[in-house]
């Protein structure tokens, strides 16, 4: 009897010595596949990295600034409005980087390239799934925004030494962005086009209305709610305090800090309770 | 008998009112190929998708190496190869690297990796397309690269769902031969298919499932011996002709099954029933004489053709 409970035991316990990497690891190996993943269009987004920082800065920083300058009156705590729309310019590049890898990626992973399916059924779990997916997202976005960065140094954008705090605040917003979207786009069973519905409708309206191209107080009160919810608006005003030295009240600046990271936390845990169910069917 | 690797008792599935799996038991034995054959809808994914540890069972018991489900799915699934209905390989990746990321999955070293990913190209017979992009693969060729793929880990167990289905013969039977090399292995083969050459040729033990229940269990040829005869005639009259002349084959055979396209005579000797239609003077439009099937089986079995 001894002997045939060994035999019995062993394929068990070898099972769990063979899970203990996957369990610890997991999140990084689905990491590691998507990033291989997005290195296949790298070209593309290194291109898009570089050339449009140029190109915003230039049309908006240098170009719409020479009429801004000379009748802002003050507006912009004394910065130049180069200054001034640099650290929104930055902050939407990872939101849009964010929001494209949070999108179409999650609704193919169950669907035409439903590569969740398949690492679902090795042993990784839900959870680590999505924990991948974002760390790859992040992959994504922070050479963006260091590029984004860089080139603001070129065009002489950051007048304080704290600016370079732009790359962690513009890559915090981004993903703040990308995970609320990316636990809607888990539930997604059919597109009917919400990813094209999202970027026109959700994130162009925020882009325009969260104190990007001018201050939101200058916008009419009723309109001012929106910046308060959007992450754009409380990363874009961190990053002018650390980038010119706007002054805010520090409960203010508590909220720029608290809030994004809240609705990371809350995306981040929603999708993995979405993903989590969705995969077991 | 060695312990078995997978033991189920009673296990049930539902989805709200709907019941897919409807309290089946089996036992699967180490190095066994093992065989769900049904139609599509019997309920065979879903009991496959609880053995691969991915889809938490409603009621029942299920053992799989010694572990439940519900609490060791990483460990089960580290011990699984699983080869799904509908090819997941990453679209976006080449043939080679498909291999290479799913082998990390189980913790396996990028060395490892690279030479077991070499090792089962060539295995799949896929060396030479290693750098192609995988939508560029014939779907025999995606078939072959998910066996692979579900073979990076070693798996002591492989769970294939429906492994040739909408693949042409040629390619069906490479995949075969795969499957067999794999079996002479000693790799334990469950397997689901609708497809009843497929079942006798790779099973050694089956279970006929229809609406979730389990209809009948044995080998291919057991089967075959308990619910069926040696032999069948199958006759052809015409759509409009086969009801009317059924009457007239009265005594022919020892059952008679009308289907809407053909009479089936079931017989230990099919020539000697063929000659008894014709001396009768009922003159079919094609006939034909061949071994029982299990086709025939399921047939007897629910009364319904397994592919509809």
């Amino acid at each position: 009897m001894t002997v045939l409970s060994d035999t019995a035991l062993a394929p068990a316990e070898q099972a769990r010595a063979a899970a203990v990497r996957p369990r610890r690891w997991g999140s990084w190996y689905v990491a590691e596949h998507r990033i291989r993943a997005i290195q296949s269009y790298y070209k593309t987004l290194l291109f898009t990295a570089i050339g449009s920082p140029f190109m915003y800065l230039f049309a908006l920083g240098v170009g719409l600034a020479t009429l801004v300058d000379k009748n802002s009156g003050g507006a912009f705590s004394g910065a130049s409005y180069l200054a001034f729309v640099a650290p929104a310019l930055i902050c939407s590049a990872a939101v849009t980087a964010a929001v494209e890898e949070c999108t179409y990626p999650i609704l193919m992973g169950f669907k035409w390239n439903a590569i969740f399916y398949g690492m679902n059924a090795a042993p990784l779990t839900g959870r680590q799934i999505v924990n991948g997916v974002f760390l790859a997202v992040i992959a994504r976005i922070l050479p963006t925004t260091i590029i984004f960065f860089l080139v603001m140094l070129v065009f002489g954008a950051v007048p304080s030494p704290w600016g370079w705090l732009n790359v962690p605040i513009a890559t915090l917003t981004g993903m703040s962005f990308g995970v609320v979207i990316a636990s809607y786009m888990a539930t997604v069973e059919t597109d009917a086009g919400q990813p094209a519905f999202i970027q026109r409708f959700i994130i162009a309206p925020l882009l325009l209305f969260s104190g990007t191209f001018f201050p939101l107080d200058s916008m009419p009160v009723y309109l001012q709610w929106i910046g308060w919810i959007s992450p754009l608006w409380h990363g874009t005003q961190l990053g002018r305090d650390v980038s010119y030295g706007q002054v805010e009240p520090g409960w203010l600046i508590a909220v720029h800090i608290v809030y994004p990271l809240a609705l990371c936390v809350f995306g981040w845990v929603r999708t993995q309770q979405v993903v989590t169910k969705r995969l077991n069917k | 008998m060695p312990a078995p690797v997978i033991t189920a008792v009673d296990l049930t599935k539902k989805y709200k009112d709907f019941t897919a799996v409807d309290g089946i038991s089996f036992e699967i034995a180490p190095g066994e190929a093992f065989g769900f054959l049904g139609p599509n809808g019997a309920g065979k994914s879903t009991t496959m998708r609880m053995i691969g540890a991915v889809s938490t069972r409603t009621s029942g018991e299920l053992d799989i190496l010694g572990l439940d489900p519900n609490q060791n799915g990483p460990e089960i699934r580290s011990q699984l190869g699983v080869v799904p209905q509908q090819d997941n390989l990453d679209m976006e990746l080449r043939v080679r690297d498909n291999l290479i990321v799913y082998g990390r999955y189980f913790g396996m070293s990028r060395a490892d990796c690279a030479r077991k990913a070499d090792e089962l190209l060539d295995f799949a017979q896929l060396s030479d397309r290693s750098k192609a992009k995988v939508d560029d693969l014939s779907g025999g060729m995606k078939r072959r690269l998910t066996i692979a793929r579900s073979l990076m880990n070693d798996p002591r167990i492989l769970l294939l769902d429906e492994p040739t289905t909408g693949l042409d013969p040629q390619a069906r039977h490479i995949l075969w031969d795969r499957l067999f090399r794999l079996k002479e292995q000693g790799t334990t083969l469950v397997l689901t298919t609708h497809y009843m050459d497929e079942a006798e040729q790779l099973c050694d033990r089956l279970v006929v499932v229809d609406k979730g229940t389990i209809m009948a269990e044995g080998s291919p040829a057991a089967l075959i011996a308990e619910y069926s005869t040696r032999e069948v005639v199958e006759l052809r009259f015409g759509s409009d002709r086969n009801a009317v002349v059924a009457a007239e084959l009265e005594g022919v055979g020892e059952r008679i099954e009308v289907l809407p396209d053909r009479i089936l005579i079931y017989s230990n000797d099919g020539e000697a029933e063929l000659a008894e239609v014709v001396r009768r003077g009922l003159e079919p439009i094609t006939s034909l004489v061949r071994r029982s099937s299990l086709e025939d089986v399921f047939l007897r079995l629910t009364g319904r053709s397994l592919i509809e």
